[in-house]
C-alpha cells in the first residue's frame, strides 16, 4: 500500500490552540479533520505537507447542528454521516440529505466532515454546491477573531478557499427561509463514484410563484451559483420555466471530456439535473405549503 | 444424453434442506471458513519472518523512453535501505529478462528503455515499508522520451517506431498472425445468404483487480542453499519450474507456498518481475524480502485481460437459419507478449466463436501487436479468450435478431446444436462433449418469466421508457488439457494427485491445483468422499505447497475440477480398489463377490458381511496379514492426463432499465441457467456464478483500464477503476440442467468462469434491446452514463 | 511518538512514526492480521475496523490519530468461544469465497445490526457499499446478514470450530 511521507503529528486540544498550532507552525501545515481527502494524497504524495494538525478532538467546539428560528448552525466536524441522519436538517433542507445520500460510502461517511469537505475545495465536492444553492455562509476563526464568508466567496478556486493560513473553519450556517425547498441531482458511474456532474437547487415560492432561485452545480466548470432569475423568478413553477433555467444552466457549463463522460453529455446533463431538481424541490416546496 | 431440468434453487428451502455434512456431493458448508471468519487466514503479506526486509518498486512515468542515466546513489545513502538494485546491475547477472507464458521475454527491470508505464526499473530494499517506499524518491532517472504506440490499429503502421528493439531483427510491432476455419467455404456460405449483419465490437482491456494484490516474502537460506517463496500464486508447481530456469537454482532447492490467496480470476497466474525481484534481493541481501504490490502497480503493471478489436460478421437464411461465421480480430498485446494460454494457441480458445450454434462454416483471423501498455493477456476469469469469443458471436447472434425481427432467443433455439449431435465437432474443429442447449435455454426462460417479460417490454415501450431483455447462450471449452497438444512453456497441462487413508481411517489429500476463494478444501474433500466414502470433515486437502504435494499446472481457466478433480476421483478409486482386495481378504470371500456401498465393502446379499473403509486401513497398516505381494498401507498417487476439454454451457437472461435522460443503466434482473455437468456442492456453484455475474457486469458497465494518447494509464486506482458494489447488483438469480461429460470420471465440467464469460453479453444485449427502438444495434463496454447516452444521440465513442 | 489505545479491550502503547497508518499499526505492529488492505484511495473497504464504535477506513487514519480511542477488528467478534451472528451467517450462507474482504464485511454488518436490527436488503446493500466483493456478487453476503439478523437472539450458537479445518 501506498504511504505518506514522513511529517509531525499535532492533536489539537482546542480551536484557539489549532490555531495556535497553525501559527507556529506556518504554511507547510495542513489541518486534518475525517482525512478522507487528504490522507490519500498524501499516500499517493500529491501532498507532502511537514506538519499535520489533527483537530479531531475538537467535537465539543465545532461538532454541533444546532437549529434556530432563522439559521441552522454546523459546526465544521461534524460527520457526513451525521449530516445525513439529522432530521431538522433534511427538513429544512431536503438537499442535504440528498446530497449527503450519494456521497462517497456509508463507512467513509462516518469519519469525513462538512469542513474537510468544504475546505478540500475539489470542484466535483458535493457540500459546495449544496452550501452555494443554500446561500450558507462560512464562519472563518483566526487568532483575531470570527469573520463570515458567504459560500459564494469561500472557493477562491479548484483547491483554494478563503481560509487563512492560520485560520479554520468552524461552522456553516443555513439560512432559514419560508416558503422554501430544495433537491439535489446527481449521475455517477457507480455508487461512491464522485459525480460526472450534479445539479443542486433552492427555491422559494410566494403563493405560488417562485420568488427566489438558486441552482448549483457539480464538476461542471461553474464556480458561482447559476443566475437562472429570468426564467423562474416571479412566475408560477412549471416545465416551461424549469426548461428555461435548464437552458442556461447548459449554457453557463463549462465542463471538460474525461474518463467520466464527454463534455457535451455534462452538458446535456447540467439541464436534464437542473430539471429533475427543480422539479423535486418545487413538489417539495408546495408539500410544505400544504402542510 | 438428455439434460433433467431442476427446479430452481429457492434460498429459504436450500438452508433448511441441506444435509451439511453430506459423505460426497451436496450443500456442505466451507472447510476454509472457519480460519477466514475468524480473521486467522493467512495471506502472504501476513507473513512476517524474524529479520524481514521490505522492497519497493521504481516504476516508469512514462510509456515509452530511452533510459540515459539512473542515479541511486542516494537512495543508497538513506540509512534504512539495504539494497538498491538496477536493470543494468541484474543484467550483469543475466537475471534482466525473464521469459513470459508466451515464450517471449519480459524485462524484470528495464534496462535498455521502459515500454509502458509503470513498468519496473529499479527496486530499493530496507528495513521496513516506508523506508524503502521513501527510498524510490531519492532515485533519479533520466530518460529521453520516445513516440509511444498506444492505438494498436496504427501498430503496424511503418511509421511507428519499433517497441521491442531487444528482439533481433525486429523491424515492426508485429507478435502474430493466426486463422482458422475456412475463409473458402466460408465466403461461398455468406454468398448465399439471404442476410449477413457485421458489427464492429470492441472488448475493452479490463483488469482482474483482485482484492488481495500480488505479493511475494523470499526467503533464501544461504546455508543449505534453499529458496523458500511465499507468493500469490495460482499456479506454484509450474512457477516453481520457471524460477528454476530463470533463475538457475535447482528445481529441488525451490519451495513455492501460495498460503491463503486474496482472489486471482487468472491475475495471478503469470510470474511477475516483483516476484523475481524478491527472490533477488533475498538473495544478495541473505534475508527475508518481502514486496506487496500496491493497488496502482497492481492495475497498472498487473496483467491485464481482453483488449481485442473484433470486426464480426454472421450470415443466415431468410427463415433465420444461421450459416457462418467470420471475424478479423486485432489483438493489442501490449509492450510483451505475456499471453497465458496453451503453447500453441496463441489465441487461447477463441476458435470457439461458432458459439453453440450448428453451422455450415466460420472463419476468424487474428492479429497481435505491440503497443506501449501493460502486458499481459492472461486473464479476468476468460478461459483462455473464450470471454472474447462468446461475446462476438452473441452480440452478432442479437443483432441478427434485431436486424431480422425474430426474438433472440428464438433465433438461438432454431440454430443449437441438439442432444443428438454430441460429440460435436465444430467447423473449427473443437469437439464439443455434451449438452442440452434447449432444455438449458427453456429452463432460463421458465424462471425469467420470459413471456411475460416481453410484454412489459411492449407496455413500457409504448409509454417512452426504456426497457431492455438481453439472452446469451455460451458454450465454454475448458479443462486444459490433454497433453498431446497443450502445454505451458513445455510444461504438459496435466495434474497430479495423492491420496494417503491414515491407519484410523482418515485420509490426505494433496492437489497440484490451488484455491484462490473456490472452495478446494471443500470440494476436493468431497471428491473424495464420494469415492471412498470416508465423510469430508475427515479428509484433510492440503494445497499450494511444492514440497509437499505433486506436480500438476495450476488453477485457471477453470481447469481444477475438469483436470484436478478427475484426479481426485481417480486416485480414491485406485485407493478403493486396493481397500477391495484387502476387505476381500478380511471377509474371505473373492473380490467378485464384494459390492461397494459408500464407505464399505460387503459381502453381497449379506449387509451383516461387511468392512468399512476404516477397517480396511487399519488392516492395511496393521500387523495382519494382506493378500499376497501386497504391500503394506492404503495409498495411492496418479497423473491425470485429460482425454479432451470438457464444455460447460448456460443461457442467462438480463433485464435492464435505460434512463433515455441521463443514460443510465439498471440491471433490474439477472438470471443464470448453467449447465456444469455433475454438480459436486452446490452452494460452491452458485458461488462461483454469482461471482462471474459480478464480474460480466463490471466489465459491461464500468470496468476499463483507459490510456491517454500519451500512453498514462487512466485507471490506475480503484477511484478509478470502477468495481461494482452491491447497490449496483441485482439479487442474482441461478438454475441449473446436468448433462454430465461422458469422459471425465465423475462428470463434472468446471464452472468457475462460465458466468464472466456469459453475462457480458447478455447485459449489452439487454441495452442494446432496449435502445433498439431508437435505431441502435451495436453499443461497446463499459455502458458508462456517458457512453450510453452518447449512443442514443447517435454519436456512439468506441473505447479504443 | 508513543501512540496508546485500546484494541480489543486491551491497551496497547506502542512507539511509530506519526505517518503510520492505522492499518499498519493493527498489522504489522499489533500482528493483527485479521484486518487487511487492498487499495490505495479509502475505495475498497477490506479494512473497515470500529473507532469508537464506528467503522472506518483503517488505511484513511493514522495510528496516531486513534490515540486515545477504543479499535475493535475481526478478532474480537468471537467471544468466549461463541462466534458472533454475523460470523455465522457467512459460514452458513456462502457469504465468502477468498475471505479477503470479509473481515471488513462483517465488521460492518455487525455495526448495522447493532443499530438497524431488522434491515431490509437494500439498507445491507447500501451499508456495504463502501466495499467491494470481487467474488460473491453481494447476493451471499446479503443473505449472511439477514441470517445472522435473523439468529441475533438465539441463546447460544455452536462454535464453528469443528466443522471446518484445523485453524
Amino acid at each position: 500500500m501506498q504511504v505518506p511521507a514522513p511529517f509531525e503529528y499535532e492533536r489539537a486540544e482546542s480551536v484557539s490552540h489549532a490555531i495556535a498550532l497553525l501559527e507556529r507552525l506556518g504554511d507547510e501545515a495542513r489541518v486534518v479533520a475525517g482525512g478522507h481527502s487528504l490522507l490519500p494524497m498524501m499516500k499517493l504524495r500529491l501532498a507532502a505537507p511537514e506538519y499535520l494538525v489533527d483537530i479531531n478532538d475538537l467535537s465539543d467546539e465545532l461538532g454541533y447542528i444546532t437549529v434556530e428560528s432563522d439559521v441552522v448552525r454546523v459546526g465544521a466536524l461534524v460527520r457526513h454521516a451525521a449530516m445525513l441522519a439529522h432530521d431538522g436538517l433534511a427538513e429544512h433542507f431536503p438537499i442535504i440529505r440528498d446530497a449527503e445520500h450519494l456521497i462517497a460510502d456509508p463507512v467513509v461517511r462516518n469519519w469525513g466532515t462538512l469542513g474537510g469537505s468544504l475546505c478540500q475545495c475539489d470542484p466535483s465536492e458535493d457540500l459546495s454546491s449544496v452550501c452555494l444553492a443554500l446561500d450558507a455562509e462560512c464562519v472563518i476563526t483566526g487568532s483575531g477573531g470570527q469573520r463570515v464568508v458567504p459560500m459564494a466567496d469561500f472557493a477562491v478556486g479548484p483547491y483554494q478557499t478563503a481560509v487563512g493560513e492560520a485560520e479554520l473553519l468552524t461552522e456553516v450556517r443555513f439560512p432559514i427561509r419560508p416558503g422554501s425547498s430544495s433537491a439535489y441531482q446527481k449521475v455517477k458511474r457507480r455508487a461512491g463514484d464522485w459525480p460526472v456532474a450534479a445539479s443542486g437547487v433552492a427555491v422559494r415560492l410566494d403563493g405560488g410563484t417562485v420568488i427566489d432561485a438558486r441552482i448549483a452545480l457539480t464538476a461542471l466548470g461553474v464556480d458561482d451559483a447559476v443566475d437562472a432569475t429570468e426564467a423562474l423568478v416571479g412566475r408560477p413553477p412549471s416545465e416551461e420555466a424549469f426548461a428555461a433555467a435548464a437552458a442556461i444552466a447548459t449554457q453557463v457549463s463549462r465542463p471538460v471530456d474525461d474518463a467520466r463522460g464527454s463534455a457535451e453529455y455534462k452538458r446535456h446533463l447540467a439541464g436534464e439535473l437542473t430539471v429533475r431538481a427543480l422539479r423535486s424541490a418545487v413538489s417539495r416546496a408546495l408539500s410544505t405549503t400544504v402542510n | 444424453m438428455t439434460a433433467t431440468p431442476q427446479t430452481r434453487e429457492h434460498r429459504q428451502t436450500e438452508f433448511e434442506d441441506n444435509d451439511q455434512t453430506p459423505v460426497g456431493f451436496g450443500r456442505m458448508l466451507r472447510k476454509e471458513d472457519p480460519r477466514l471468519i475468524r480473521g486467522r487466514g493467512r495471506f502472504v503479506d501476513d507473513v512476517q519472518l524474524p529479520g524481514m526486509l521490505h522492497l519497493a518498486i521504481l516504476r516508469a512515468p512514462v510509456a515509452h523512453a530511452r533510459i540515459v542515466s539512473i542515479d541511486i546513489s542516494a537512495a543508497q545513502a538513506h540509512p534504512k535501505v539495504k539494497l538498491v538494485v538496477t536493470g543494468a546491475m541484474l543484467a550483469e547477472k543475466g537475471l534482466a529478462w525473464m521469459p513470459t507464458l508466451s515464450n517471449d521475454v519480459q524485462a524484470v527491470l528495464a534496462t535498455d528503455k521502459v515500454r509502458f508505464q509503470g513498468q519496473e526499473v529499479a527496486f530499493v530494499v530496507a528495513e521496513d515499508r516506508y523506508s524503502a517506499r521513501d527510498a524510490l524518491e531519492l532515485i533519479d532517472v533520466e530518460y529521453d522520451d520516445l513516440a509511444p504506440v498506444i492505438d494498436a490499429r496504427k501498430a503496424l503502421d511503418p511509421s511507428m517506431p519499433v517497441i521491442r528493439d531487444d528482439l533481433e531483427g525486429k523491424t515492426d510491432n508485429h507478435i502474430f498472425d493466426w486463422e482458422t476455419g475456412d475463409a473458402e467455404a466460408t465466403e461461398a456460405a455468406f454468398a448465399r445468404a439471404d442476410v449477413v449483419v457485421t458489427e464492429d465490437i470492441v472488448y475493452p482491456r479490463v483488469h482482474p483487480a483482485p482484492m488481495e494484490t500480488a505479493a511475494a516474502v523470499a526467503d533464501y537460506d544461504r546455508v543449505d542453499g534453499k529458496l523458500t517463496l511465499w507468493s500469490t500464486s495460482q499456479a506454484p508447481h509450474a512457477h516453481r519450474t520457471l524460477y528454476a530456469i530463470v533463475a538457475g537454482l535447482p528445481e529441488h532447492k525451490i519451495r513455492v507456498i501460495a498460503p491463503d490467496i486474496g482472489g486471482g480470476f487468472g491475475g495471478k497466474v503469470p510470474i511477475y518481475p516483483g516476484y523475481v525481484c524478491a527472490i533477488v534481493g533475498s538473495l544478495l541481501v541473505g534475508k527475508p524480502v518481502k514486496w506487496a504490490e500496491d493497488r496502482s502497480e497492481n492495475l497498472t503493471s498487473g496483467s491485464f485481460a481482453r483488449d481485442y478489436i473484433m470486426r464480426g460478421e454472421i450470415a443466415a437464411t431468410k427463415d433465420g437459419r444461421i450459416l457462418a461465421i467470420r471475424t478479423n480480430v486485432l489483438a493489442d498485446h501490449g509492450a510483451f507478449n505475456g499471453q497465458a494460454a496453451p503453447s500453441k494457441y496463441p489465441v487461447g480458445f477463441f476458435g470457439v466463436f461458432t458459439g453453440s450454434y450448428d453451422i455450415e462454416a466460420a472463419y476468424a483471423k487474428v492479429t497481435a501487436v505491440y503497443t506501449n501498455k501493460a502486458p499481459g493477456g492472461v486473464a479476468y476469469a476468460c478461459s483462455f479468450r473464450i470471454t472474447e469469443a462468446v461475446h462476438l458471436v452473441e452480440r452478432l447472434v442479437t443483432s441478427l435478431a434485431l436486424e431480422m425481427g425474430i426474438d433472440q432467443a428464438e433465433l438461438r433455439l432454431r440454430n443449437f446444436i441438439r442432444p443428438e449431435q454430441f460429440p460435436y465437432e465444430t467447423k473449427t474443429g473443437w469437439v464439443y462433449d455434451s449438452g442440452d442447449y434447449e432444455a438449458t435455454m427453456r429452463e432460463s426462460m421458465r424462471i425469467a418469466g420470459y413471456d411475460e417479460l416481453l410484454a412489459e417490454r411492449e407496455e413500457k415501450r409504448a409509454r417512452g421508457e426504456l426497457m431492455g431483455v438481453g439472452v446469451s447462450f455460451f458454450t465454454e471449452a475448458v479443462g486444459a488439457g490433454p497433453r498431446k497438444n497443450m502445454d505451458i512453456l513445455g510444461l504438459g497441462m496435466a495434474d497430479g494427485c495423492e491420496l494417503r487413508i491414515h491407519p484410523t481411517g482418515k485420509a490426505v489429500v494433496r492437489l497440484s491445483v490451488k484455491t484462490q476463494g473456490q472452495g478446494h478444501e471443500t470440494t476436493f474433500a468431497q471428491i473424495v468422499s464420494e469415492e471412498i466414502g470416508i465423510p469430508p470433515a475427515d479428509i484433510e486437502v492440503v494445497h499450494g505447497d511444492t514440497d509437499n504435494t505433486p506436480f500438476g499446472l495450476g488453477t485457471y481457466g477453470s481447469r481444477s475440477t475438469p483436470v484436478s478433480g478427475a484426479a481426485a476421483a481417480l486416485v480414491a478409486r485406485k485407493v478403493r480398489d486396493k481397500a477391495q482386495l484387502i476387505a476381500s481378504s478380511m471377509l474371505e470371500v473373492s473380490v467378485a463377490d464384494l459390492e461397494w456401498t459408500k464407505g464399505a465393502f460387503q459381502v453381497k446379499g449379506d449387509p451383516s458381511s461387511s468392512v468399512t473403509i476404516q477397517d480396511i486401513a487399519m488392516r492395511a497398516h496393521g500387523a495382519g496379514d494382506l493378500p499376497e505381494g501386497m504391500e503394506g498401507a492404503l495409498e495411492a498417487q496418479i497423473c491425470y492426463n485429460p482425454e479432451n476439454l470438457t464444455y460447460p454451457n448456460g443461457a442467462y437472461i438480463c433485464v435492464v432499465d435505460v434512463d433515455k435522460g441521463t443514460g443510465e443503466v439498471r440491471v433490474r434482473r439477472f438470471i443464470a441457467v448453467d449447465d456444469c455437468g455433475t454438480r459436486i456442492n452446490p452452494m460452491i456453484i452458485e458461488g462461483q456464478v454469482h461471482g462471474g455475474l459480478v464480474d460480466g457486469l463490471g466489465m459491461a458497465l464500468m470496468e476499463f483500464i483507459e490510456f491517454d494518447e500519451f500512453g498514462n494509464c487512466l485507471g490506475g486506482s480503484l477511484m478509478d477503476y470502477l468495481i461494482p458494489t452491491a447497490l449496483e447488483c441485482p439479487d442474482w438469480e441461478t438454475g441449473h440442467t446436468v448433462t454430465p461429460s461422458p469422459h471425465h470420471p465423475i462428470g463434472a465440467k468446471g464452472v468457475g468462469e462460465s458466468a464472466t464469460v456469459g453475462s457480458p453479453p447478455a447485459i449489452v444485449n439487454a441495452v442494446v434491446d432496449a435502445l433498439h427502438p431508437l435505431g441502435i444495434r451495436n453499443i461497446d463496454m463499459p455502458m458508462t452514463p456517458s457512453r450510453v447516452w452518447d449512443a442514443i444521440q447517435g454519436r456512439p465513442r468506441p473505447p479504443v | 511518538m508513543q501512540v496508546t489505545m485500546t484494541v480489543n479491550g486491551d491497551e496497547v502503547t506502542r512507539d511509530v512514526e506519526p505517518r503510520m497508518l492505522l492499518v499498519h499499526f493493527l498489522r504489522d505492529a499489533l500482528s493483527l492480521t485479521g484486518t487487511h488492505w487492498g487499495c490505495d484511495t479509502s475505495n475498497c473497504g477490506t479494512c473497515v475496523v470500529w473507532v469508537d464504535e464506528q467503522p472506518v477506513k483503517s488505511c484513511t487514519m493514522l495510528a496516531a490519530m486513534a490515540g486515545g480511542k477504543r479499535v475493535r477488528t475481526v478478532e474480537d467478534l468471537e467471544r468466549d468461544g461463541v462466534l458472533d451472528p454475523v460470523q455465522e451467517g457467512f459460514m452458513q450462507c456462502h457469504g465468502l469465497q477468498c475471505g479477503f474482504c470479509t473481515p471488513g464485511m462483517m465488521m460492518t454488518a455487525r455495526w448495522l445490526l447493532d443499530h438497524n436490527p431488522d434491515p431490509t436488503d437494500g439498507e445491507i446493500r447500501e451499508a456495504i457499499s463502501g466495499q467491494i466483493c470481487r467474488c460473491t456478487g453481494y447476493s451471499t453476503i446479503v443473505r449472511s446478514i439477514r441470517w445472522a439478523a435473523t439468529h441475533e437472539n438465539a441463546s447460544h450458537i455452536e462454535t464453528a470450530e469443528t466443522a471446518g479445518s484445523s485453524s
